[in-house]
């Protein structure tokens, strides 16, 4: 095994979910046997090797086992089954400042908490200063941290962690507190890592975060590895399975007569919207071409109809809204079914699942107006590492 | 799993050969290991009991003093009541109550703060890593550095009230010493990961401790009151049942330094009074030689314990 390799191998995790966690003796004595609880494989036969110097991103919905694998690997817990073998030294960012003691100055912590990670008191010496500055708090440094914020507390513990020299640092989900621009020191020290060849495991729940630095990606679904690869799929299928249980599936058929949206027309209905790659209907990689087909079903002849289509991104952000009426096209159409097909040459949005929304109306006030939510999901698959909502394909030179 | 190699196959050599070897997380990992891990841990051990010690008197005026009133306290108490009012004749009494009375206050608070550590220091046990150990171990350690701290006041009353030690016996100190450490070390480490699983642990030991103060001749004299009495008669087994409570060697040892005299003239009748056994020196050796080497088994089983219990603690806590 190289310095700063993970193998985890086989790994099961099992939890005794019990109705009451305060037993006694008492009860023990009363009712023996008698252990009202539940079994939860939270991580089951989780094999994969992280080689020395990769970034790996763990993903995974709620429950599905990360928080358990990363303890497992950091030695907080240890597997039911199978085994961890660690390389190296591995730092542990399970929960910021977690082995801070709150009655201790913010020095006496940088030392206690440094030991904890493994460092001697001659070497913590010498890295004192930079901790202290890399965490900004030298005003604050001999104040006991229960006086500090839930900032300043942040700032310390992933000072303290960086710092004590580790080669492979495991992080959980704790970027996403403190400030942005601490937030981006954070990143930026963590790219340094990757630069310097250490190995990092990383847990998020935010796909971008991690397609932004990782290598590849575990997906973990309620306790089983379902992918281990590279980062685009990984985060294509754990969005699948995030969306397993909400929303239908990619390109998914919506019926229109479920809408509630229907605001003042009886004659013209939203039958069905499709959206996806041409053809195919599936999911489309960023740049890719894309298609949203309006099924449209009316009981008379309409004049002049206008169809508008709105994208929006899976954070919420409305990122397009057009008409065909602003490509320039007007539709007459006849009574029964029609389909109003939109194509787009090239979609410049990063991955995820954005929802579309379709309308239909004529012009002048008193028409129809038809306005559907959530009509259809177009998915977008992305590989590269831009960061943000669009990959602008830009390029760069010396001039 | 068949076809992924045996975890022993995993080499510690390695081309950097120095530095760190594989850290292997597994259900079951073998007590040398555990030792080993607790060794390279001891930087840590150091950072806690300093910590805890900090920590501890942070904000109050006295500060470390404090450690020193309420063994006072209690010596004061006993001194008055079988001193004064009920006259148990022994001289310097509040000497020999003192060479007793802090090495077990000593044991007893260890055992009951290391009982309760693993469930107090929840929020490290469950988000870092580390021998969980040694937190139990850390406890003993600050209570030692408070018994050193009350028996160098202990000679500084001595030296006031012109008491002598038994200069000869001065070597039983570290034996006795070393014998309670081990002792509480090793029911700290068993019973707080016991506590993890049955919280009633620390109610039932501050019952337990009491009782076992008075089986324990700190405040009365083992060779007048228990061993003079049963000698002879059909009770004698009794005197063995004392001898099997591992502290009484210990208070017995440590009474046999400090207080030194074994037969003294009682205060009231004014006759010879044996205080403590008249053994030979090597007796008490043997004794505490013997104590000792059950501890080391029990340290052995309790290591055991913990870490048998120990993969649980993180969703237990």
């Amino acid at each position: 095994m190289e310095t700063g390799s993970v193998v985890v191998e086989d790994v099961s995790k099992r939890f005794r979910l019990y109705r009451d966690k305060h037993r006694s003796i008492k009860e023990r004595v009363l009712h023996p046997g008698r252990l009202d609880f539940h079994e939860l494989w939270a991580l089951s036969g989780v094999n994969f090797t992280v080689h020395p110097g990769s970034t790996v991103g763990i993903l995974g919905h709620n429950g599905s086992g990360k928080s358990t694998l990363l303890k497992t690997i950091c030695g907080v817990l240890q597997p039911t089954s199978g085994e961890v073998r660690v390389r190296g030294k591995l730092a542990g960012l399970l929960e910021l400042g977690a082995g801070f003691e709150p009655e201790l100055s913010g020095r006496d912590n940088i030392y206690l908490n440094g030991t904890m990670l493994g460092l001697k008191r001659h070497e913590i010496d010498a890295v004192f200063d930079e901790i202290v500055a890399f965490s900004e708090l030298e005003q604050f440094i001999d104040t006991q941290v229960k006086f500090y914020s839930s900032g300043m507390y942040i700032r310390l513990g992933f000072a303290v962690a960086v710092n004590v020299d580790p080669e492979i640092l495991v992080i959980d989900e704790v970027l996403a507190v403190g400030d942005e621009r601490f937030q981006r020191k954070c990143m930026d020290r963590i790219k340094k890592f990757q630069a310097d060849g250490r190995t990092i495991i990383f847990v998020s729940q935010s796909p971008e975060q991690v397609r932004a630095i990782c290598d590849e990606v575990v997906v973990l679904h309620h306790g089983e590895m379902i992918f281990h690869g590279e980062p685009s799929e990984g985060i294509r299928l754990f969005r699948e399975r995030l969306n397993e249980t909400d929303g239908g599936p990619v390109g998914a058929a919506v019926d229109g007569s479920a809408s509630t949206e229907v605001l003042a027309t009886q004659s013209l209905r939203i039958a069905q919207v499709r959206a996806g790659a041409p053809g195919s209907g599936g999911a489309v990689a960023t740049h890719g071409g894309a298609e949203v087909v309006i099924s449209v079903e009316t009981d008379s002849a309409v004049e002049d109809l206008i169809a508008s289509i709105e994208l929006v991104s899976p954070m919420g952000v409305t990122l397009a809204r057009f008409s065909s009426h602003d490509l320039g096209q007007g539709f007459s159409i006849a009574t029964g079914a029609t389909s109003i097909v939109f194509t787009i040459d090239a979609v410049p949005f990063l991955d995820g699942r954005h929802q579309i929304n379709v309308g239909l109306s004529t012009p002048g006030e008193g028409g129809p107006f038809v306005w559907l939510e959530q009509a259809a999901v177009l998915e977008m698959t992305y590989s590269g590492k831009a960061e943000g909502l669009v990959d602008l394909a830009a390029t760069v030179r010396l001039n | 799993m068949a076809a992924n190699p045996p975890a022993e196959q995993v080499p510690t050599t390695t081309p950097e050969g120095e530095g760190h070897g594989v850290r292997i997380v597994a259900a079951g990992v073998p007590l040398g290991r555990r030792f080993s891990d607790l060794v390279a841990n001891r930087e840590l051990l150091g950072a806690l009991i300093r910590s805890e010690i900090k920590v501890k008197y942070k904000n109050s005026a006295l500060g470390v003093a404090w450690t020193m009133v309420a063994p006072a306290i209690q010596l004061a108490i006993y001194g008055v009541v079988f001193g004064i009012v009920f006259k148990n004749g022994i001289p310097d009494y509040l000497i020999y109550i003192a060479s007793g009375l802090l090495v077990w206050s000593f044991f007893s608070t260890s055992l009951l703060a290391g009982t309760g550590v693993i469930v107090g220091r929840a929020g490290i046990v469950k988000k870092v890593s580390f021998p969980r150990e040694i937190l139990a171990i850390a406890t003993v350690g600050s209570q030692s550095i408070y018994l050193f701290l009350q028996w160098s006041v202990l000679a500084l009353f001595m030296v006031v009230l012109g008491h002598v030690p038994d200069w000869t016996a001065m070597p039983l100190i570290i034996a006795g010493f070393a014998t309670v450490l081990l002792w509480a070390t090793a029911l700290s480490i068993l019973f707080s990961a016991i506590n993890v699983y049955f919280r009633d642990t620390q109610h039932l030991m501050e019952i337990f401790v009491q009782i076992w103060f008075w089986m324990t001749p700190i405040v009365y004299s083992f060779h007048a009151q228990v061993h003079e009495r049963v000698v002879g008669t059909a009770n004698e087994w009794l005197s063995w049942i004392y001898l099997c409570n591992p502290i009484t060697p210990v208070v017995l040892a440590f009474q046999r330094a400090i207080y030194g005299d074994v037969t003294v003239t009682n205060t009231t009748s004014h006759l010879p009074y044996q205080v403590l056994p008249s053994w030979p020196l090597a007796n008490f050796y043997e004794l505490l030689g013997a104590v000792f080497v059950i501890g080391l088994l029990l340290l052995g089983f309790a290591i055991r314990v913990f870490s048998r219990l120990e993969g649980n603690f993180a969703e237990e806590l």
